[in-house]
């Protein structure tokens, strides 16, 4: 039980303790202080992510920085934090997506202001923990309770229908996590009283429990995801919810299943994850090209925002499931780019809806000639969301088509669809919105951005570009890890 | 026989409060009326924390009294503790609501306390006779009550009801005791629990005998398909005394079917394991989703308490150490959580108005974000979601469950709790996501507001470190049986 670092703890309990304090600012008169305190809060929980990035090994694909204290003796549950290169960069973006959140929310909340940042620190705090925990049920318990605050967020700040919108996510992933705990007290009974994921790693198992393991995981990391067909829940939480909550969604929680999938269904059930590549390789390229197409299809921005976020997904889990180290950090660096990308996105429209108050691309049209240091950021985030070279965009794509290239030439050319279909829905909507003559009185009365949200949308704009022309960093970090997570993969468990 | 032999100090506790019963009731008799009720309320605080400390004794082995008739071990010490502290605050949370309904009488107070001497009984009780003598006390002071608001016709319904059907399943009991007798010749639980174990456990009249055992168990503990008085009765008795009956008393019902089933019968666990899965399965599943179609939130939580005791069975039906103890952590967890719920629906009552509809938690998150805070996590902790107490008990049962190769059981207990999690979510929603209907402003004493706010913060601690209680049930179980 040695406990050398604390600095994933920091990460976890620093936003959670500034949430539960922002929530006692709850007075009309505390608005202010209580978005200055949110700051705060928000800035220091980066500032102690950083001890992260500086001091990482990327040599070894241990876990590093861990932690690990003896929680529950009965069922000897740990208090066990650890990151490896396929981790660490979450934990980081996501501390970088709470700051810009509670600046972006800063004039637009005005209702229960208190309320609404605290939900966003405990979320960050929740989501940091999602992605250090190594002890199954310290995951489990991060993965489920991050709900509470979005269920709220959704619903109470969330738009006409959020209700609907805000149980439907709910009930949904509570699906899929509830199978998951089922296997998690299967493994539990199988390598004779552990929760650590690591011993989950290890422990061999048949290929019928392999495969039941599987689609348990499956069910809940793929409604996470989320994947076709379980995604129908995103489109109306996203649409539903408030511009913080749609950034958290797409950056953050979209990764988180993901995420799973490397640290759950891969190494506990290679052999069946190897069997099942044919399955998860469709389900995939379905999200890649269907949904591409439905995206094309939406009338409302959020909406099609929503859906290229799955369909950008569908990459992420087909670069895991064509087992090569290209496919797979081209689909971690993938998350990475569309937690900045997505995030600003929705921020545009999150700049265009609080003027307006429409999310309808036939709303608008000519915005350029009233705003157009905006148009600037959307037009060049709508270049790096269709995957332009130069942008963080470009580069995952890039990786995982060369990586599907190798196993087969026809996922990558159906994946390479989306380099067209992206362009198309993208730029077919910044066209729509942002230029041709001024479409009405509502767009002439627009002004242009604050220096409020030049700052959130030009420090996007800097994390898009940096990524994109040099992405060494962001990959480097990830490879050993990546290494080992392969050949676990491909020794198997079955003797 | 001497008075040593009945070795009279184990059940100290007991006698004490059966004292302090008789004295509450002479209290009560020759105080003033402008002085009863305070009196009324610091005796019976006064006693039941008295008895709780009393309680407290070594548990490693189990020990007897009054020739085997009583058993004191880590089980029933744990349990009666649960059962007062649960009993006192109950106490604390009916006060201003019985006395703004004229109901907090020296009656009330009597009734409480007689019914606590009872479930003592039930769970210490070490022979059948003992045991039946516990049920009755607790059953007969709960009728009468549930009975208490005499002028209203909902409550004497409900009281004839539960009377009716608790005396009917009293019956089943008895008769299914007496051919258990028939089969064994004896009544003591440690000799019944040998004699099936060597050689009778195949006897047909003692699989007969457990049938009807079962049913009336399963009568008490209010499971499919003997549920129907729950939802009655929970709807029908001032909400003060339903308070009571979703508390304590499941916590002694645990530990009577411990008693009976475990203790007892352990050596016929093929023979009852089966039935309990069917009533498990099916209280999982009718609890909770007839819960989501009702309006009225007492009713709502009858049924949702059905599909708790079904996962309660999830624990007993393993048949192992590890399934009893999560079974007795859960009986604990869950009555932890019911005292909140509870406690919330009477501090939105006030007199002359009942706040037992789901459309009066409306917009609560407005009339005051700290009681919806609260109520938040009652909710949430019902549904078994982390990091409340709720899930803990979930979990353990679970892996019980699991543990005894009950894998499609456990997934389908799963996949009910989704449904069940649909209506605790429709409470959070009318507190945060509606506007409120009504804005008189919420007042409590401050013995409640406190009280309430340790109650629902005592499900995220006991959340965040369940190992010591957990611990302690594990403990208790393993030197007990």
């Amino acid at each position: 039980m040695q406990s050398s670092s604390i600095t994933l703890s920091l990460t976890i309990w620093v936003p959670i303790i500034a949430g539960v304090l922002v929530l006692f600012l709850h007075g009309d008169q505390q608005k202010s202080a209580a978005r200055w305190v949110a700051l705060l809060g928000s800035l220091l929980g980066l500032a102690v992510a950083i001890p992260l990035w500086t001091g990482f090994d990327n040599a070894t694909a241990a876990m590093q920085f861990v932690e690990r204290t003896p929680w529950v003796s009965r069922f000897s549950i740990h208090y066990a934090l650890g990151v490896d290169g396929i981790s660490m960069l979450f934990v980081l973006l996501n501390s970088f997506i709470t700051v810009i959140v509670v600046i972006a929310g800063w004039e637009v909340i005005q209702q229960k202001v208190s309320q609404y940042l605290a939900a966003f620190l405990i979320m960050s705090g929740l989501m940091n923990g999602v992605f250090a925990a190594t002890d199954a049920i310290l995951f489990y318990l991060f993965f489920e309770a991050m709900l509470i605050p979005m269920f709220l967020i959704i619903g109470i700040w969330g738009g006409p229908n959020r209700v609907y919108a805000a149980v439907k996510f709910f009930l949904y992933t509570l699906l899929g996590s509830l199978l998951m705990l089922a296997a998690l007290i299967y493994l539990y009974n199988v390598t004779n009283g552990s929760f650590d994921i690591q011993d989950f790693h290890r422990v061999p198992l048949g290929m019928t429990a392999q495969t039941l393991l599987f689609f348990a995981f499956f069910a809940s990391f793929s409604v996470k995801v989320p994947m076709w067909p379980v995604h129908t829940w995103l489109p109306d939480a996203h649409v539903e919810a408030p511009t913080g909550g749609s950034v958290v969604l797409a950056a953050i929680t979209l990764k988180i299943g993901a995420y799973g999938f490397l640290r759950f269904n891969l190494p506990i059930a290679p052999d069946a994850s190897h069997a099942l590549t044919g399955f998860m390789i469709t389900l995939s390229l379905i999200a890649v090209v269907y949904i591409g197409l439905v995206t094309l299809a939406q009338t409302d921005m959020k909406k099609l925002v929503a859906y290229s976020s799955i369909s950008h997904m569908g990459f992420v889990t087909l670069g895991f499931f064509i087992f090569n180290a290209q496919g797979m950090e081209g689909g971690l660096a993938q998350m990475i780019s569309h937690g900045f990308i997505s995030a600003a996105m929705f921020l545009c429209i999150g700049v265009l809806y609080d003027r307006v108050h429409s999310r309808e691309i036939s709303a608008y049209g000519g915005v350029v000639n009233t705003m157009p240091k905006f148009a600037f950021f959307a037009v060049f985030f709508g270049m790096a969301n269709s995957g332009l070279p130069a942008t963080s965009g470009f580069v995952g794509e890039f990786m995982v088509i060369l990586g599907a290239m190798k196993v087969n030439f026809w996922f990558a050319f159906a994946a390479a669809t989306t380099l067209i279909l992206g362009a198309a829905y993208t730029l077919w909507m910044v066209k729509r919105v942002i230029f041709g003559a001024v479409a009405n009185d509502h767009v002439r009365a627009l002004t242009d951005i604050s220096s409020r949200e030049m700052l959130f949308l030009g420090v996007l704009a800097a994390a898009v570009l940096i990524m994109g022309l040099y992405p060494q960093p962001f990959t480097e970090v990830m490879h050993s890890s990546v290494d080992a997570l392969l050949k676990h993969v491909a020794t198997g468990k079955l003797n | 026989m001497t008075v040593s032999s009945l070795n009279l100090a184990l059940a100290s506790p007991e006698i004490f409060l059966l004292v302090m019963t008789l004295i509450v009731m002479i209290v009560d008799l020759f105080s003033s009326p402008e002085k009863r009720e305070g009196r009324l309320f610091f005796l019976s605080i006064f006693t039941l924390v008295l008895v709780a400390l009393s309680l407290y004794a070594p548990l490693d082995v189990p020990r007897y009294a009054f020739n085997g008739m009583f058993v004191v071990d880590g089980m029933a010490v744990i349990l009666k503790a649960a059962i007062v502290i649960a009993v006192a605050m109950v106490i604390i949370y009916s006060r201003a609501y019985l006395v703004a309904r004229k109901l907090f009488s020296g009656e009330f107070i009597l009734l409480i306390l007689f019914a606590t001497l009872g479930m003592m009984v039930m769970v210490s009780a070490n022979h059948f006779v003992s045991l039946y003598l516990g049920l009755e006390l607790f059953a007969l002071a709960t009728y009468a009550m549930v009975a208490l608001n005499r002028d209203s016709a909902i409550a004497t319904e409900a009281a004839m009801k539960y009377f009716i059907l608790g005396a009917l399943a009293s019956g089943l009991l008895l008769y299914g005791l007496s051919m258990i007798y028939g089969a064994t010749g004896s009544l003591e639980v440690a000799k019944v629990a040998k004699i099936i174990e060597l050689s009778r456990a195949n006897d047909p009249l003692i699989t007969f005998g457990l049938v009807f055992v079962v049913a009336g168990l399963a009568f008490k503990l209010g499971v499919v398909p003997f549920h129907m008085w729950v939802p009655d009765v929970y709807q029908g008795a001032p909400t003060a005394m339903t308070l009571f009956i979703g508390s304590a008393p499941k916590i002694a019902a645990f530990g009577f079917i411990m008693r009976i089933l475990a203790d007892s019968m352990g050596g016929a666990v093929a023979d009852w394991q089966g039935m309990l899965v069917i009533m498990a399965a099916l209280s999982v599943a009718l609890g909770n989703i007839i819960a989501i179609a009702q309006t009225n939130l007492k009713r709502m939580l009858a049924y949702s308490t059905i599909s708790h005791m079904g996962f309660l069975l999830l624990g007993i039906l393993a048949g192992t150490k590890n399934g009893y103890s999560a079974a007795m952590f859960y009986s604990i967890a869950y009555v932890l959580m019911t005292l909140t719920a509870f406690g919330m629906i009477m501090l939105l009552s006030r007199a002359g108005f009942e706040a037992e509809n789901l459309e009066d938690f409306k917009g609560l998150n407005q009339r005051s974000p700290w009681y919806a805070f609260l109520m938040l996590i009652v909710m949430f902790s019902m549904a078994g979601i982390p990091p409340f107490l709720g899930f803990w008990a979930k979990l353990a049962v679970l892996e019980g469950a699991l543990n005894a190769g009950y894998l499609w059981l456990v997934v389908f207990a799963v996949l009910m709790s989704v449904i069940g999690a649909f209506y605790y979510l429709r409470v959070v929603k009318l507190m945060y996501f509606d506007a409120p209907t009504d804005s008189t402003p919420i007042v409590a004493a401050a013995g409640f507001r406190g009280l309430l706010a340790v109650n629902a913060f005592g499900l995220l601690v006991l959340g965040l470190f369940p190992g010591v209680l957990m611990t302690a049930c594990l403990n208790a179980i393993q030197r007990s049986f």
